[in-house]
């Protein structure tokens, strides 16, 4: 490819955003304007991303489509995607048009600084999964932030100061450790060019601080328990866009994090603590879900399942075995179609009664069998129903972790059960019963606009239920690799210490 | 070379001076109202200052080697005059509200740059002294400079009894450093110290040379004049000392301890380490509670001293670059911080209080977004320039092994964003208040240009880090 395809879909939201910047006067029709520039960039922004996926050679696991620029002296401007990073730029490009569309309506104040907002962060997502330089990540990684912290505390719910700041401390306080750490490495490796660090081989002391580092961001970001906490304060305040993109992709920068920088690049400390994340994983999973079940909010609900669907991620990625690396990343991909769905549904009715406290509703089934309809899709996905993408996840993660655990293998199976119970629970408090309140009796099904931005995600949801290669096939050679270069790392450190054996 | 072709070398220093006697000649001579023409053409003075600044090249010294011009002086000299330029700038409006500017004025910050300028290019203990307490004394004078408000005149007078103990301080450090090594010269004196058997005299010496140095850069536990000094001061005075003099203090302090005791790094490593993390803690947790702008900004500009000074503890090229970098983003952000502040106008009076801020993103959406990337780069939030401020001096102190620094100063910048996120909040997610009077073409151009700045930094840094690479490879 002549032109450089990653610099374009990183920076065109940008463009948008700077385009909004110059629309004049703060009217209806600006505000119209700003929404329309706002779809149109998020959806050629999501065709170039097919093209991408179209052109993308998935028998190699070399990066593709380079691009490499001067920057900071030795530290370069370098961009690239392999398959463990493809899938989640689509999921972003996806995510995107998808969000601009539900807030359509929703969103009635600071209409442009919302959607210059979504652009941005946009850019720095999409910037986050296709940099090769370790600073280049971080600075996307991070950047983040601002707008987040904008989103959720403007347009966000009554707590969103306290949420708002929560989210942001939390974060940075992670991701700056995670900045000491790229400097050791700088010094330590000379450069900060991702391709060449991970087959950097570095001493295991260093690989075992160097991991912590990177686990206070990734974690933070994931989140896994014991510091999960932020997630639920901001998913309840953040408006529903900002929920959608927080669970659909701000998470997986967590998991992407581990699969391609601490797996990689710290193999020994990888194997050694693997314990440790199955650990915190397996409490993640159960400890959250049980307080799902408790959960009087419909947002806090589905937060403290996405942590607990993190959980298995965090398990199938550190199993390091085919099934479960793959069952992780898809697990992701998956998480971020369904859990994202799962926010717009809630903020469908969000939008008519504006609370999110699931005693308000009940026999919703009978007003809105098309809303019932498609809420059911994501519940069963979100349970792991077979059929659903769900369920490819959860599988895939179990199985590899079967295969190297049985324990964590038994114990995280309980999540699934825990998550059929919270899950189903929810639908029959919401959708099934009778109708009675008398607020909900002239409630209306879906308008059109809300059924063309949930249709996309059932179809997605039952596609890769029952057909996931695609993905599976886009992240093969990447992952096979990823796995190959572990062993052979550990195969070497092995064989230098029976060396310095006596 | 003849010594009169060498006087060269010093034409920025001569130029300041000259125009300083000149103005206030031009000052006593014409009427009252025209002191703003004397502003103009100080700022004039400044311009050419500089202009004779970039002029020059290589390593010269003068003056029996006291004086001493090399690509660090010239950065930093650079930093400090266009600090003191757009400062003086800015105030004009001011001035305007608060029943005219006098003429004194700009001619004493011409004559603190003239000091400024000796400082960064002194390599002699004599003429260090004698360049601080030029600077020291035309500063004290204009922090006391609105003399009708009994807290102007509070600040000037804390701020000279604090001076005038830390000068006494710096001089019994530099006598005693004197005693030590036979000589005032740095050259000399980084000769005579040896790291085998370091003599404690001499280290007594440092020390107190150091707590003076540590006064005029404000850094804990030195730094009890800053709060009651910015918040008293007239504003644009306030701006003024956040800017240039921070500036110079601090490459007085790199050019000492680097070219005077690079023998002793190790001793001095110490207390710089213990400075800049107790800045940093003080700046980032007394902020918090702050109501006050001017006040708050001064807790800002005491940890960002400390952040500042993680680079020069970590001893090294890299250390010294990380400063240079810190110094010129922190200058950018400060002089765009202080254009909004001096903007905070309601019904022909100032306004101090940070709630006066309240909606501002509703009444001025532009200055607010620029307020805002300025706060958040303050916090150190990448991709704004303030992010590679703090990368280039935690970077050298990683290098340099200094871990538990490096980790503590992270943290503590954590606690440091909390309270710059907070303005962003009164900014943005609070009701709007009445609007401020409309922003002051200089004071809009100031902020817009310092607005772009560290937003598109991350486009372009190598200009900037390559002079401070050059920079600081000349001290070393």
């Amino acid at each position: 490819m002549s032109w450089p395809i990653l610099s374009t879909i990183t920076f065109l939201p940008l463009l948008g955003a700077l385009l909004i910047v110059l629309l004049r006067g703060s009217d209806e029709s600006a505000f119209r304007n700003a929404r329309f520039i706002a779809l149109w960039t998020t959806l050629v922004t999501f065709a170039l991303s097919l093209l991408l996926w179209r052109d993308f050679d998935p028998t190699t696991a070399q990066f593709q489509f380079v691009e490499q620029r001067a920057w900071l002296g030795p530290i370069k401007f370098h961009m690239g995607v392999d398959g463990i990073s493809l899938p989640f730029v689509l999921l972003t490009a996806l995510l995107m048009p998808l969000c601009i569309l539900a807030s359509w309506a929703s969103i009635t104040t600071r209409v442009k600084e919302y959607m210059i907002a979504f652009l941005v962060l946009e850019t720095l997502m999409l910037g986050v999964f296709t940099s090769l330089d370790l600073v280049l990540f971080y600075l996307f990684f991070e950047g983040g932030l601002i707008p987040m912290f904008l989103i959720i505390g403007i347009w966000g719910g009554p707590r969103r100061v306290y949420a708002s700041f929560k989210f942001f401390l939390y974060t940075l306080a992670g991701s700056l450790l995670m900045l000491l750490a790229i400097m050791a490495i700088y010094w330590e490796a000379g450069t900060t060019d991702i391709p060449t660090l991970l087959t950097h081989g570095f001493p295991a002391s260093m690989q075992t601080w160097l991991w912590f580092a990177f686990l206070a961001s990734f974690a933070v970001k994931l989140p896994m328990w014991p510091v999960h906490t932020w997630l639920p304060d901001a998913h309840v305040e953040a408006p529903t866009a900002g929920s959608v993109i927080l669970a659909g992709i701000l998470l997986k920068m967590g998991g992407y994090g581990f699969l391609r920088f601490s797996i990689p690049m710290f193999p020994l400390a990888s194997a050694e603590f693997a314990p440790l994340i199955f650990a915190l994983s397996v409490i993640a999973i159960i400890y959250t879900s049980l307080v799902a079940l408790a959960q009087e909010d419909m947002k806090k609900l589905i937060a403290y399942s996405s942590v607990a669907h993190m959980g298995f991620v965090t398990i199938g990625v550190f199993t390091l075995t085919m099934q479960g690396l793959q069952g992780g990343i898809f697990q992701m991909f998956s998480h971020g179609i369904v859990s994202g769905a799962l926010f717009l549904c809630v903020g469908v009715i969000y939008d008519r009664l504006h609370t999110r406290e699931i005693a308000a509703y009940g026999g919703l089934a009978d007003r809105m069998p098309l809303y019932a309809c498609c809420f059911m899709v994501f519940t069963l996905a979100n349970v792991g129903l077979p059929g659903t993408s769900g369920f490819i996840g959860e599988f895939l993660s179990l199985t590899g972790a079967f295969r190297v655990n049985t324990w964590v293998a038994f114990l995280a199976t309980t999540g699934i059960i825990l998550s059929a119970a919270y899950a189903l629970w929810l639908y029959r408090r919401i959708i099934f019963g009778k109708l009675e309140k008398p607020s909900l009796k002239f409630i209306t099904d879906l308008t059109w606009r809300e059924v063309a931005v949930l249709t996309p995600l059932v179809v997605l949801t039952i596609v890769f239920g029952f057909y996931p290669a695609p993905v599976l096939d886009a992240t093969a050679a990447s992952v096979d690799a990823l796995i190959k270069n572990y062993h052979s790392a550990l195969a070497a450190a092995e064989q230098a210490h029976i060396a310095l054996a006596p | 070379m003849p010594p009169s072709l060498q006087l060269s070398v010093a034409l920025p220093e001569l130029t300041l001076s000259i125009g300083a006697m000149a103005l206030l000649l031009v000052g006593v001579f014409t009427r009252k109202d025209r002191a703003e023409l004397v502003l103009g053409i100080a700022v004039g003075v400044l311009v050419l200052a500089g202009f004779f600044v970039l002029r020059g090249s290589g390593t010269t010294t003068l003056f029996g080697d006291s004086f001493i011009v090399d690509a660090f002086a010239r950065t930093m000299k650079l930093l400090t005059l266009a600090g003191a330029a757009v400062t003086l700038l800015m105030s004009v409006h001011y001035w305007r509200g608060a029943g005219g500017l006098k003429f004194e004025f700009p001619v004493l910050v011409l004559l603190a740059t003239t000091g400024m300028m000796m400082m960064i290019s002194a390599n002699d203990l004599i003429a260090l002294y004698v360049g601080l307490e030029l600077q020291s004394l035309a500063l004290y004078v204009v922090a006391a400079f609105d003399r009708n408000s009994a807290r102007s005149s509070e600040a000037g007078l804390k701020y000279f009894v604090l001076g005038a103990l830390s000068s006494g301080m710096l001089l019994y450090g530099a006598s005693l450093v004197y005693g030590f090594t036979g000589s005032t010269l740095f050259t000399d004196i980084a000769v005579a110290v040896q790291p085998s058997g370091t003599n404690l005299g001499l280290i007594f010496g440092l020390v107190f040379l150091m707590a003076g140095f540590a006064f005029k850069i404000s850094a804990v536990p030195f730094h009890m004049w800053t709060p009651d000094v910015y918040e008293g001061a007239p504003t644009p005075v306030t701006a003024f000392f956040a800017a240039a003099p921070k500036l110079a203090a601090m490459a007085l302090m790199v050019r000492t301890l680097s070219t005077a005791f690079p023998a002793v790094t190790f001793e001095w490593q110490q207390i710089v380490t213990f400075l800049a993390i107790a800045s940093m803690a003080l700046g980032s947790f007394a902020a918090i509670g702050q109501r006050n702008i001017k006040r708050l900004m001064a807790y800002s500009s005491i940890g960002h001293m400390g952040y500042a000074l993680v680079g020069l503890a970590a001893g090294t090229v890299d250390g010294v670059k990380g400063v240079i970098v810190y110094l010129a983003i922190y200058l950018a952000m400060t002089l765009g911080t202080f254009a909004c502040i001096l903007a905070m106008r309601r019904n022909g009076r100032m306004v101090e209080d940070i709630d006066e801020l309240s909606g501002l993103s509703a009444t001025r959406p532009l200055m607010a977004f620029l307020l805002a990337m300025l706060l958040f780069s303050l916090a150190g939030i990448p991709p704004l320039a303030g992010f590679f401020a703090k990368f280039y001096v935690f970077l050298a102190a990683i290098n340099a092994g200094l871990y538990a620094l490096a980790v503590t100063g992270v943290l503590l910048s954590v606690v440091g964003a909390y309270y710059y996120l907070r303005i962003v909040k009164i900014m943005y997610f609070d009701a709007p208040a009445e609007r401020f009077e409309p922003m002051p073409g200089v004071l809009a151009a100031v902020l817009g240009v310092s607005g772009l700045f560290i937003l598109f930094f991350f486009l372009y840094p190598a200009p900037l880090v390559n002079v401070a690479e050059a920079a600081a490879k000349s001290l070393f």
